[in-house]
């Protein structure tokens, strides 16, 4: 399927001095191991390249629209037809 | 002008803005907030020390960490996740942060603990740097609010060290 974004927490981080560069490792806090299950095969870190953004707040039940979309396509499509309809219709 | 459809658009504009300003709001007041945290950790043992095949060193250690938090939490506070870091540098590399030790405080009640247990994490450095390695230990902690901004912090404990030799 399609690549999804994961927020994690890291909780092992190794800088080179020489050029930077960084490795990390992640776990989800509440499951019990680190993420290696899910890295890639035979891969033990991440590194920059790997990491989209960091997590600053929370705005609780937004995400349920994503979700639901996700879950019941049929609601997107509904959605998208009555929203398709509210402007055919609209008089100005 | 006055249709069900005009009328429910108006309203569910309006109650999501007003849900917007409210979460704002709330989250600003966190900024009112002025906490006092303070913690202490004790390297009790050096409870073991292994070279894996790889060449990489690993030690265990029994820590006892308290710590008083509980000032972190505001009305606007889901939980607090708080976790303990060694931090040290080796010839290859500039920074290593290994975390040991992780919690979740659900409630301000649960915010001011003594914890006595060896690292919950491994200890493993990339290399064999570890014998007689200076390192400190940072307690970071997230606040995490019911809604907006997550505020986060720590306390850098300096002068612990790693016995030179092991049995």
């Amino acid at each position: 399927g399609r690549e999804i974004p994961i927020v994690h927490r890291v909780i092992k981080v190794h800088e080179r001095q020489d050029t930077g560069e960084v490795d990390v490792l992640t776990k989800g806090d509440n499951n019990y191991g680190d993420d290696r299950l899910l890295y890639a095969h035979g891969q033990l870190w991440l590194q920059r390249h790997h990491i989209m953004g960091r997590a600053v707040g929370f705005l609780p039940y937004v995400g349920w629209v994503t979700i639901i979309m996700t879950e019941k396509p049929i609601i997107k499509y509904i959605l998208i037809g009555a929203l398709g309809l509210l402007v055919i219709t609209s008089k100005d | 002008m006055h249709s069900f459809g005009y009328r429910a658009n108006a309203l569910i504009t309006l109650g999501v803005t007003v849900l917007a300003l409210m979460c704002a709001m709330a989250s600003l007041s966190d900024n009112l907030n002025f906490p006092t945290p303070s913690a202490q950790v004790q390297v009790l043992n050096v409870n073991w020390f292994q070279k894996q095949r790889n060449g990489n060193e690993e030690v265990s250690l029994t820590l006892n960490i308290s710590a008083d938090l509980q000032s972190l939490f505001t009305w606007n506070t889901k939980q607090v996740f708080v976790f303990l870091a060694a931090e040290y540098e080796t010839p290859k590399n500039s920074l290593n942060q290994v975390s040991l030790w992780d919690g979740i405080i659900p409630s301000k009640e649960h915010a001011k603990f003594l914890i006595h247990a060896t690292n919950k994490y491994r200890f493993i450095d990339q290399g064999s740097n570890l014998q007689g390695k200076e390192f400190n230990l940072t307690l970071h902690w997230h606040v995490m609010p019911k809604t907006g901004k997550m505020f986060a912090d720590k306390i850098v404990m300096t002068g612990y060290r790693l016995p030179e030799e092991y049995r």
